[in-house]
């Protein structure tokens, strides 16, 4: 396999809509081959606009689009080795579950699916080789098609109606009809977004392994960060027309480059900072040791601090001491807003639970201190529920 | 109790007052004599007149063959006209062609046919068979269009754009995914159309030549007297619109449904 094998590389690409509104702005970006890599975003970011420009479906007002290294621009969707699962599935309801699944391969030249097997000899043998030719064709077809149903385990449903799936089984059937073209490049537009928890969960393992077992690239959309920390080998987290972070998705939780991604990506206490000098920071009206450099004396920063990560103990023995003022239960573990005297707010996850009302300390090791340059306010709008 | 009551005399008098006529036609067209006042007993000799009259058999050769040809050329063009529409950016532009097609739909029968045939004359088309025709499809084109264009906005937008995706150049997307979503709607239009053009008397009248439609037929005989043949034809003609729309009524009945 080759890993670094760059498949689809976006240059500067901008897309302003007719009625001025500016959807991507300058995005470079570049996807390897066999790659499962994810949009992720608020609803409005551009992750949507993104993935169709590279299905074809919309053209980038300013910059490249190469595909291994030709600039595919001019190039229209019927001609790209690219297939979408589109968000509402877009199925065909004039056809059963096995014609929509074949749909793709029926529009293929029929001397590619099943090559001639010799030149006809005359005008009557040519007849023939034509039925024979014919009747290979359909075998291939059917052996093609139930190969896919298999794939998305719906085998036996070829003669159902496509209105009479669930969400789930229609979902299935809409992966199975893109894959069948054998793609470069599976695009998917928030595919599991009409499906409830449980079977959403399911999806998302199943698609990492078909991922993985086709070894095609996947280009993912979601506003799901649950989602795309599951399944992705790269996330690429946008916000307004604008690419925030790309990463595994090991770093974009453990080191957020700003306060979006630190906000959108898991939860976390944002706290204003002061970076005293190299490895000395100031939030919380107290001094923490840090791990991070390179911040200049006396600047502005943000910290992020997961909550998972803040240390409760008795009053007195931490950094900073605070008052419980709320325990939610939530299952794995408590969930608990603690006011340190500071007036500043941590949200805290633990195992052990305090009662509400009592006096806390809250410490934290430098390692689980990040610090990130000071950007503008997110407003609380941005982030999605 | 008595309100309901109430309810169902109005609405039987209404259904009285609209469709007595019809039924005191329809009971003449059987009536033995040829009086309109007193009842000589059942009798089918008037239909049987009807068809061996070779006038009437004309006529019907040239409704015929107005409403089908003309049903066919609207059908194509309200059709094509509905995908274009649906497909414009919604604006004024797009308004403006809505509006004019239901403007050409509810002006009064009178003057599209005389504006009709003054633009024949005008342009020096000489009226008959063809002009009866043109003048066919302009009225019954708007009746395909707005069957149609429901069906395409219940159409899920991104199936024409899936079609692309997997392989299918434009005009192929058209002919296996987007007709066969809006065939229903097509169907409907067509027998709409079908429909006016057998009703339509007015238009007709003022853009033929020498063909005479069955209600041109209708026309001349009541201006001669009339007799009960043409009380037979408006029967048949009348159970012939009946049927048609009981049929369209019936599909989109049931495209409700599904």
């Amino acid at each position: 396999m080759v890993q670094d094998m760059r498949l689809i590389e976006l240059k500067g690409i901008s897309k302003s809509f007719d009625d001025g509104t500016e959807a991507l702005s300058n995005i470079d970006l570049y996807i390897r081959k066999c790659e499962f890599i994810t949009l992720l975003g608020p609803s409005g970011c551009g992750k949507t606009t993104m993935l169709r420009i590279i299905g074809g479906f919309e053209y980038a007002t300013t910059g490249q689009l190469l595909f291994e290294g030709k600039d595919i621009a001019a190039v229209p969707p019927y001609r790209r080795r690219v297939n979408t699962v589109f968000q509402k599935y877009a199925l065909f309801p004039h056809m059963n579950v096995f014609d929509n699944v074949a749909f793709g391969l029926t529009l293929k030249d029929a001397n590619e699916l099943v090559p001639e097997s010799r030149p006809a000899k005359n005008v009557i043998d040519g007849w023939i080789l034509k039925m024979k030719h014919k009747r290979a064709l359909k075998k291939e077809i059917e052996k093609r098609v139930s190969r896919m149903l298999k794939l998305v385990k719906m085998s036996g449903y070829e003669k159902r109606s496509v209105d009479a799936l669930s969400g789930g089984q229609q979902q299935r059937i809409a992966i199975a009809r893109a894959l069948i073209n054998e793609p470069e490049v599976l695009l998917l537009d928030e595919p599991l977004g009409a499906l409830d928890l449980k079977l959403r969960r399911e999806m998302q393992l199943e698609l990492k392994a078909m991922q993985q077992k086709l070894g095609i690239t996947f280009i993912y959309v979601t506003h799901d960060q649950e989602e795309a920390l599951t399944m992705s080998d790269t996330i690429v987290v946008m916000n307004s027309g604008r690419i925030q972070q790309i990463g595994d998705p090991k770093s974009i939780y453990d080191e957020p480059k700003n306060a979006f991604v630190a906000d959108f990506i898991g939860e976390s206490n944002i706290y204003d900072a002061r970076m005293i000098r190299d490895y000395r920071v100031e939030f919380c009206g107290t001094e923490f040791e840090c791990e991070d450099a390179g911040f200049g004396e006396n600047n502005p920063v943000d910290v992020v601090i997961r909550p998972e990560d803040w240390v409760v103990g008795n009053a007195g023995e931490g950094m900073a001491d605070g008052v419980v003022k709320s325990v939610i239960f939530k299952g794995v573990h408590y969930e608990m807003i603690i006011e340190l005297d500071s007036g500043d707010k941590c949200k805290v996850h633990s195992t052990v639970m305090q009662a509400e009302g009592s006096r806390v300390s809250l410490s934290v090791i430098p390692f689980n201190i990040h610090i990130m340059k000071k950007m503008q306010q997110v407003p609380p709008a941005a982030k999605e529920a | 109790m008595v309100k309901k009551a109430f309810k169902r005399v109005y609405i039987a008098l209404i259904l009285l007052f609209l469709y007595a006529p019809i039924a005191v036609m329809i009971t003449l067209s059987f009536n033995a004599s040829k009086s309109r006042a007193s009842w000589g007993g059942f009798s089918m000799e008037w239909y049987a007149k009807l068809f061996n009259s070779p006038e009437i058999m004309n006529a019907l050769q040239v409704t015929l063959t107005v409403a089908v040809v003309a049903t066919i050329f609207a059908t194509i063009l309200g059709a094509l006209g509905a995908i274009g529409i649906h497909a414009m950016r919604k604006g004024w532009a797009s308004n403006m062609l809505m509006n004019l097609s239901h403007l050409s739909m509810t002006t009064p029968d009178i003057a599209t046919g005389v504006s009709l045939m003054l633009m024949f004359v005008f342009m020096k088309v000489p009226l008959g068979m063809g002009t009866m025709i043109m003048a066919h499809i302009a009225f019954d084109t708007p009746y395909v269009l707005f069957a149609v264009l429901p069906k395409l906005s219940q159409m899920s937008p991104s199936t024409y754009e899936a079609a692309l995706d997997l392989g299918c150049r434009p005009g192929k997307a058209l002919t296996k995914v987007i007709l066969p979503q809006i065939m229903p709607g097509i169907v409907t239009g067509a027998l709409l159309s079908f429909t006016m053009s057998l009703d339509d008397f007015v238009v007709s009248y003022f853009t033929s030549n020498t063909d005479q439609t069955l209600s041109m037929i209708v026309y001349s005989a009541a201006r001669r007297g009339i007799e009960p043949t043409i009380y037979a034809l408006s029967t048949l003609m009348f159970l012939a619109v009946l049927v048609l729309l009981i049929i369209i009524n019936k599909r989109t009945a049931l495209e409700d449904v599904m």
